[in-house]
């Protein structure tokens, strides 16, 4: 037997997250058959209006709705969780701010296994399940087995799983808020604070000349300014330059960064860690320039080439130069 | 203010190409350089930075053998008044979990305030803090990017969450926090500092001083495992330029033009 399989869904202004599609395709990959639920929490007209969203793509939907709740607070959703959730539950969230937040400590509560950041999922034997997860910002893999037999939560790498095409489910919504009660926690939310824009906005660049810790130290930012300015191209980073205090936030390509739509994207010094990654869309025209050749930027590049930034750069800005100053 | 942070000795990524070895089940460890998990620098500045202003204590603990011992002594040449090594033939082959519960005999043995970690380790998955606080029932916060402290035994933090935005909170201490790198510089420690603190005494405690079951940590009772390593294929993967430095710069300025670039 298969034990339940769950979702936790996370939504904004009742406008379900597109991880809801892609934990449904990690669920399909641990049961093609299973007919998951999604837990969703939160209060009021939004929370109504994400679970019925989700009637087309889950079988049944469970709402927690409690004015404590109106705001994801993980701590007070940890509780909310360990309630409702049956003995032996698989659960899965999307490995991002709030996954991170959450899934470790529910893991303790429910007595489950608990495995961050799956990328695949192999099959399951019995009570054990093999999943895939990375190490060392993506440059190695492993093969992982847990133990579900007390149940097992797993948090999912944001675009690892690709959403399926479902045929309509037509779920019910079940109405679990009656076996919440009150919730309290020891941290409490009061704002939240919307990133400063800063001087330059990267998001309306067609080029961007993105910096990663391959270009070692401050003073040499000035290499890839250069580039930019031959390009008309603005200069954008990785997050070890911003937490290395040499470029601002609003710089940083990234989850916790901008998300970036250029036609060419070169990476320079730039390892390529999924949460980088995962601030490029629209599929730009990716070179990668880099000295370690097992870089994973490598892996989703279209050109690669194997240097040093501090030598290629400059050479590459002289040639840009040369080529404008003969069309002008 | 009695603070607790958890460290991790890792393999160091800048001085190792990380790499499966002969017979393609695990990492290539000869010759392997390891450091402390780059994220618990910023874990252990911050909680040297919230001492220096309250007063207080720092003590850094790690879950490991002899070897580990050198990460404790860099922190305490960073400004850590304590090092604990938590070792123990019973630990060996512990999840996160197995770490956790480890962690928590180290944290009962104290009386401790705070409890910081890194955001994760390289060879792990964000998972220890969450763990180690609702074992304890503290409050708990991941991806913190600030802290004040406020009276009242409580602190306003910030956590990291989309697009940069800073999702603020208060917390009641004693509680768990997860630091995000960049909340600080963490300082530079030189050979020297590590000379000056090498004579310094560092505990060594294991299950029976930590009051664990030993049943309840290491390889049996862990319900992770990794069974063994490749390396990943994501995507097609590049076209390679092998050309010299010359030819390379001019493909790429070709490329770059026929894609719009060079109007």
């Amino acid at each position: 037997m298969t034990p339940r399989i769950f979702a936790y869904v996370t939504h904004k202004a009742g406008v379900v997250d597109d991880s809801a599609a892609e934990l449904l395709a990690a669920i399909k990959q641990i049961d093609a058959a299973a007919a998951p639920t999604a837990i969703v929490t939160g209060w009021g007209a939004e929370l109504d209006s994400a679970c019925s969203s989700l009637c087309a793509s889950y079988a049944e939907i469970w709402k927690i709705s409690n004015e404590a709740l109106a705001y994801p607070n993980a701590e007070l959703i940890r509780k909310a969780l360990v309630k409702v959730l049956p003995p032996g539950a698989i659960l899965l969230l999307a490995h991002e701010h709030f996954g991170i937040d959450l899934a470790p400590g529910l893991s303790i509560k429910l007595n489950a296994a608990f495995v961050p950041d799956v990328l695949s999922i192999g099959a399951r034997e019995g009570m054990r399940l093999r999943v895939v997860r990375q190490e060392f910002g993506g440059q190695i893999s492993a093969n992982v087995e847990c133990d579900i037999s007390s149940g097992v939560v797993l948090t999912v790498r944001p675009g690892a799983f690709k959403p399926p095409v479902i045929p309509p489910a037509n779920g019910k919504v079940v109405d679990k808020s009656g076996e919440v009660g009150a919730l309290t926690s020891g941290r409490r939310y009061l704002q939240t604070v919307v990133a400063e824009s800063g001087d330059v906005d990267i998001t309306k660049h067609t080029i961007l000349v993105s910096v990663g810790r391959g270009i070692q130290e401050k003073d040499n930012l000035p290499i890839a300014e250069d580039l930019a300015d031959a390009l008309g191209a603005a200069v954008s980073c990785s997050r070890p330059v911003v937490d290395a205090k040499w470029l601002e936030k609003s710089r940083q390509v990234g989850s916790s960064g901008k998300t970036v739509k250029p036609k060419v994207y070169l990476a320079c010094g730039i390892s390529g860690a999924f949460q980088h990654l995962a601030g490029l869309k629209g599929s730009p025209f990716i070179i990668a320039i880099n000295k370690n050749p097992k870089a994973p930027i490598f892996q989703v590049a279209d050109i690669g080439i194997v240097d040093d930034i501090l030598e290629f750069l400059p050479e590459l800005t002289s040639k840009v130069r040369e080529l404008r100053s003969k069309a002008a | 203010m009695e603070i607790l942070v958890c460290v991790k000795r890792v393999l160091d990524t800048s001085e190792n190409e990380i790499e499966l070895n002969r017979e393609g089940t695990g990492i290539e460890l000869d010759e392997a350089v390891y450091s402390i998990n780059e994220p618990d620098n910023y874990a252990v500045e911050e909680a040297l930075q919230i001492v220096a202003r309250l007063g207080g204590k720092v003590t850094v603990a790690t879950v490991g053998g002899e070897d580990d011992e050198e990460i404790l002594r860099r922190e305490m040449a960073m400004g850590a008044q304590q090092g604990v090594l938590l070792s123990d033939a019973a630990f060996s082959g512990s999840d996160a979990k197995g770490i956790a519960t480890i962690l928590k005999g180290c944290v009962q043995k104290g009386a401790y305030d705070l409890i910081l970690t890194g955001v994760q380790a390289e060879d792990g998955g964000a998972q220890v803090g969450g763990m180690l606080a609702a074992m304890l029932d503290y409050p708990f916060a991941s991806l913190v990017n600030s802290i004040e402290v406020l009276p009242s035994r409580k602190l306003k933090i910030s956590r990291e969450i989309e697009g940069g935005n800073r999702e603020i909170s208060e917390i009641e201490l004693p509680c768990v926090l997860s630091i995000q790198t960049g909340i600080n510089e963490p300082r530079y420690v030189g050979m020297r500092g590590i000379r000056a603190v090498a004579s310094l005494p560092v505990p060594t405690y294991g299950a029976t001083e930590l009051q664990i079951d030993p049943g309840s940590v290491g390889k049996l009772a862990a319900k992770v495992q990794r069974l063994d390593y490749f390396v990943p294929t994501l995507g097609k993967g590049a076209e390679m330029l092998g050309g010299s430095r010359e030819a390379n710069v001019e493909r790429v300025t070709e490329l770059i033009a026929a894609k719009g670039g060079l109007r």
